[in-house]
């Protein structure tokens, strides 16, 4: 499907969705809530067999924090990218998409080291490359005097 | 924090737990794999990294693109060609430049040797691995040559730095091409001893036929990219779906598999270093004439929005994300990993097979560590 | 025979008799054991020590480099600055170690390849104990040697080394039988197992080309087999450097390290002197038949030098497969012995049975 094609489809999906054309790829931006089942289903539908996660990242966009997932689909070769989003800084939590994608599995572990998301239902939320002691250094508001030199 | 921690390595039944610790002669790199065993048989693999993790992403949040480059050598540092030009080329799309062709297949040229050179240390490593010491010697010898050429040109042996937003640092050395048409000749005639040394070996047959299989679905699903990707039967090659550079005007072929299994992971990369050898060919007696850089502004500053560049390195789609707010410095850079993703299908894979064979399978993933810690 | 000119015999004879004439027979026999056990320990250390400086060189020659070449002309006093280096390491002891096994594994390991050289021939009337079950009695020495490899995994304390040991332990008990079925064979050939009836027995011809196809199936058998015995080579799994970072010996430091080591390259000497001696002819020069003339020019090259060349030979043989070919799985190691080596070798023994009843030897 082509960009247009695809807009209409998630549309179809479910009609509060904000789509919007970014100059390379198909973005949709939607709340956590909605998240994990329409990336169930851009996964099962035939039309869409969205099969492959390339890329998992945690943004921190100052007020709030979010994930974005890059979806491309093997079949079909169309790509979408899925943005949510959630105001809350102290505990802030998502939907795990790891038993739909398995490589969502590192990539959440990940962002929960360094932006301190949690993801509801995944399989082993631990800390991947810091350990305990440490805060969660990608946020914005990460302060370390010692180790990280501003100017 | 801890409530979720399934810890699996001491409870339940008599398991045997090693610890194949961060200085380890197989692992290639600072990884600490905590390994159960019943017996020799592996029951689970967990890798515990981040020795070597240095904040690439968060430093690049305060430093300007062309300094993010000489940071991106750091990270798989045997592609490190390869990663220069992943951001370069989404600088340039994002500031829609347009580059010379003498630019393009200069990059092309070099990301083939990149390459090369890349499997000829995983080959070198991959046979020490299972016994063969000798392969070690003979690919790193090969190797010297390869280094010897990017000496010549862009100064540096293994990390280069030699792209840069607009185009190259410097113009190519006159000896270049002579070099790497000496070079292409004296390998064709080498790579069939490789063969004769390892791959034909019935030891080594026995070591990797049937170890450590991943099916095309699991391929998919864990987003293995890169050759042990391909040797599964998954077609991810980014230079065949979104060619970059001067992949659009040659011939090559895609190097599939569909055994999935150590033996495949080795066959592809074997095969993968002879179709380099022919797009060099291709390329090298006709690079363009031309400036070797385009003028660009002295700051750079990326208009508003998010960008996102794929190259393939030597072990898979290396992705660059940048969310930029218009400022000198990206506001957010990520960068997708290959052997990040290649990592968390060890555990996978191993189940069911013996510790030697774990050593085998690592290194048929060939796991470069600095890029899974970044 | 015109080769007697070089028959120790005689020599041998001599001390006997001059060392009776001034002492009574008691100290007579503690001298000579004394002399013996001087001896061998010397050509125990020159051997070891040529052996490991002639691995580094023929493993850096396949490999594309020199070796090597700094220490002395061509280096070849490196392996005296490796012994000088080991002896002054630290003996780092283990604190929840087995004190006593811990220091006498490496003890044990020596002894046991002490012994075997003592019964081979190395020219003629040149061995230091000639038993009518040589074959027999080299055999069960070297299987001493397994002993110290398990008291070295398990007294260490160490998982890792305990996994070497025991595969090491599984790996020698096999190929064993190997070892000592390809040894039958010949035995049936020459029709005795005493080590210097067997190399009497190659005047007219070697071992290996009289005995034909099963004399030549069980060598390479042989070779194979010893080749596993001694952890060397494809069979290295005990002390794989890149899996179980050496494996059984890991704990070891300093001088108790070195007798692990030596013992490993003594110990493939003494295999590839059973095979010279057992397939090749021993100190029995090559001689074809009843051809006179040319066994009469064969036999001014000193018997002694045969062997040393038939031993090299050997040697260099095992090194040459040790640099070429990947490591084999423990399983496929055993796998390798049970299910193919032994069947074969069986049959072979049968073979070569009917072949001495039907006089179908040369």
């Amino acid at each position: 499907m082509d960009k247009i094609q695809l807009g209409e489809f998630i549309k179809s999906i479910d009609q509060n969705l904000e789509i919007k054309e970014g100059k390379q790829y198909t973005e949709v931006t939607l709340p956590p809530s909605k998240m994990y089942s329409l990336a169930k289903q851009l996964k099962e539908r035939e039309e869409a067999q969205f099969d492959y996660l390339f890329c998992l990242t945690g943004v921190d966009y100052g007020q709030d924090m979010g994930v974005v997932y890059h979806l491309r689909s093997t079949i079909y070769d169309h790509v979408v990218v899925l943005k949510t989003r959630t105001s809350d800084r102290e505990h802030p939590q998502l939907d795990s998409v790891a038993d739909i994608w398995e490589t969502a599995n590192f990539h959440e572990r990940e962002v929960f080291d360094l932006l301190g998301i949690k993801f509801a239902n995944h399989p082993d939320l631990r800390r991947l490359f810091l350990d305990n002691s440490w805060g969660f250094p990608l946020r914005k508001d990460y302060v370390d005097d010692i180790n990280i030199v501003t100017k | 924090m801890e409530e979720k921690v399934k810890n699996i390595t001491t409870d339940e039944q008599q398991e045997y737990v090693i610890n194949m610790g961060p200085q380890h002669p197989s692992t290639h790199g600072v990884l600490r794999l905590v390994v159960s065993l019943k017996g020799e048989i592996v029951i689970s693999v967990q890798p515990h990294i981040g020795y070597i993790h240095r904040g690439i992403e968060k430093m690049c949040e305060s430093i300007t693109y062309p300094q993010i480059i000489h940071l991106t050598d750091r990270m798989d540092y045997l592609s490190a060609h390869i990663n220069n030009e992943a951001v370069c080329l989404n600088v340039e799309k994002a500031l829609e430049v347009d580059i010379p062709d003498r630019v393009k297949v200069i990059r092309t040229i070099m990301s083939e040797l990149t390459r090369i050179q890349s499997h000829q240390l995983w080959w070198a490593s991959f046979g020490m691995d299972l016994g063969g010491l000798t392969c070690f010697f003979y690919g790193l010898r090969d190797r010297e040559k390869i280094l010897d050429i990017f000496e010549e040109t862009c100064g540096g042996r293994m990390l280069i730095s030699y792209n840069c937003p607009g185009g190259v640092m410097y113009d190519i050395h006159p000896n270049f091409q002579k070099r790497v048409k000496d070079f292409i000749k004296y390998f064709r005639k080498i790579l069939p001893e490789y063969d004769q040394l390892l791959s034909g070996n019935v030891i080594f047959h026995e070591r990797s036929k049937g170890i450590g299989k991943l099916t095309l679905e699991d391929a998919i699903s864990y987003g293995i990219t890169g050759p042990s990707g391909r040797a599964s039967g998954f077609s991810c090659d980014v230079r065949k779906h979104e060619p970059y550079s001067a992949y659009d005007r040659i011939n090559f072929k895609e190097i599939l598999h569909t055994g999935g299994d150590t033996y495949y992971r080795y066959i592809a990369r074997i095969d993968e270093m002879w179709e380099s050898m022919n797009i060099i060919e291709q390329l090298i007696d006709n690079i363009p004439e031309g400036p070797y850089a385009v003028k660009m502004k002295p700051v750079i500053k990326l208009p508003e929005g998010e960008y996102y560049q794929r190259v393939e390195t030597a072990r898979g789609e290396l992705g660059v994300y940048i969310i930029s707010d218009g400022n000198k410095n990206p506001y957010r850079i990520k960068f997708r990993s290959p052997n990040f993703v290649n990592l968390s299908v060890l555990n996978h894979i191993s189940k069911g097979f013996k510790i030697a064979d774990l050593v085998a399978i690592g290194g048929s993933l060939d796991l470069v560590i600095p890029d899974i810690d970044r | 025979m015109p080769f007697d000119i070089y028959d120790f015999t005689s020599f041998t004879e001599w001390i006997d008799k001059s060392l009776h004439n001034t002492m009574s027979p008691f100290w007579t026999t503690i001298t000579e054991m004394l002399i013996i056990g001087v001896l061998i320990l010397l050509f125990y250390a020159l051997v070891g020590l040529f052996l490991v400086y002639a691995e580094r060189k023929v493993c850096a020659f396949m490999q594309n480099r020199l070796g090597p070449n700094r220490v002395g002309p061509f280096g070849i006093f490196q392996t005296i600055a490796d012994l000088f280096k080991l002896l002054f390491k630290e003996l780092i002891p283990i604190k929840n170690a087995d004190g006593f096994l811990f220091n006498l594994a490496p003890f044990i390991v020596i002894i046991a390849s002490f012994m075997a050289i003592a019964a081979i021939p190395f020219a003629k009337g040149l061995h230091a104990i000639d038993l009518n079950i040589g074959v027999l009695y080299v055999i069960a020495v070297s299987a001493m040697g397994v002993i110290g490899v398990l008291l070295a995994g398990w007294s260490s304390n160490n998982k890792y080394s305990l996994i070497g040991a025991m595969r090491s332990g599984a790996q020698i008990v096999s190929y064993e039988l190997s070892v000592g079925l390809s040894i039958i064979t010949i035995v049936i050939l020459a029709g005795s197992m005493q080590l210097s009836e067997i190399v009497e027995a190659q005047r007219l011809g070697w071992f290996i080309f009289r005995g034909h196809i099963p004399a030549f199936i069980a060598f390479i058998i042989f070779l194979i087999s010893s080749t596993a015995e001694t952890n060397r080579g494809p069979f290295d799994l005990a002390e794989a450097e890149s899996e179980l970072t050496a494996g059984y010996h890991v704990e070891y430091s300093g001088i108790k390290f070195a007798f692990f080591f030596l013992a490993e390259y003594i110990n493939m000497f003494i295999v590839a002197s059973i095979a010279a001696t057992v397939f090749l002819g021993g100190w029995m020069p090559f001689h074809v038949g009843h051809w006179d003339g040319f066994n009469h020019v064969m036999d001014f090259i000193p018997p002694f030098v045969w062997y040393i060349g038939k031993t090299a030979f050997v040697i260099f043989l095992m090194m040459w497969f040790k640099w070429t070919f990947p490591r084999l799985r423990i399983d496929q190691l055993l796998t390798l012995e049970w299910k193919y080596l032994l069947p074969i070798n069986l049959v072979n023994v049968l073979i070569m049975a009917f072949l001495v009843l039907m006089g179908w030897h040369f």
